[in-house]
């Protein structure tokens, strides 16, 4: 199964709302209740990256019998060091992001304690793709 | 405890899951940072903030927390109020200071998570 949605940057009022509708729909194919956890916590984490520092993304979404794979792709400034930036305690988030209760350098690292699989690709100037893969067995 | 007598200790007001005040609930957490919610692996957690925005409930739904007390006299707004109910979230409003809320909390025998 196959689903897409688009996350606007800057958009605080709806960041979540992918996150949400995808919790929805793993509830409706009966996924483990903490594989759905552990899965909607990375992809909201990411969900806000995008929100904080990108121009605009689009997830895709694969779900098949073994595994779900969620695919984050961004238009934004790209990370510079990605080695950095998975670092506890490291944020460039702006003081909007801050207020919004996040930005604190602990994103990218949960996201990795999440999920069965975290790759983080960037160039800078284009964007950043973030692939979180959750297994079933 | 259930949710009723947790909105009775802390004279506080529940806005929305009026249905749901008979859940029990053992365990909680105060935080303003959303980013150390989502790292909580319990479930069933009363979260205590005084973050009152549209995040602090995505970042419930998302850790299956059912039950959140603003604190500090923090207000919940319409859309608040609508994606808590969406989310099967009781949310409470109340006037006592975080520090206050936790320490009577605590008193009455919930406990932390660590």
């Amino acid at each position: 199964m196959h689903f897409e949605y688009q996350i606007e940057g800057g958009n605080f009022t709806r960041a979540g709302f992918a996150s949400s509708e995808i919790k929805k729909m793993l509830k409706q194919l009966n996924v483990d209740l903490g594989i759905i956890k552990r899965t909607v916590v990375a992809t909201y984490e990411a969900e806000v990256n995008v929100v904080a520092h990108a121009y605009s993304g689009t997830i895709y979404v694969d779900v098949d019998e073994e595994k779900i794979i969620i695919k984050l792709v961004d238009e934004g400034p790209g990370i510079e060091n990605i080695d950095e930036a998975m670092k506890e305690g490291y944020s460039t988030a702006s003081s909007k992001v801050r207020e919004m209760g996040f930005g604190a350098g602990m994103g990218l690292p949960n996201m990795k304690k999440n999920a069965d699989e975290l790759k983080i690709s960037s160039e800078v100037g284009k964007g950043t793709t973030v692939e979180i893969r959750m297994m079933f067995g | 405890m259930t949710i009723a007598e947790i909105a009775k200790i802390l004279d506080a007001n529940i806005i929305t899951g009026h249905d749901l005040a008979d859940h029990n609930i053992d365990i909680a957490f105060a935080s303003d940072l959303m980013s150390d919610v989502l790292t909580l692996k319990d479930d069933n957690v009363l979260l205590i903030t005084g973050l009152a925005n549209l995040q602090t409930l995505r970042t419930a739904e998302m850790s299956d927390i059912h039950c959140i007390v603003f604190a500090r006299n923090k207000k919940v707004s319409p859309e608040m109020q609508q994606l808590a109910e969406e989310n099967d979230i009781t949310v409470l409003e109340c006037r006592y200071s975080v520090f206050r809320t936790c320490g009577i909390l605590y008193q009455a025998g919930i406990s932390p998570i660590f």
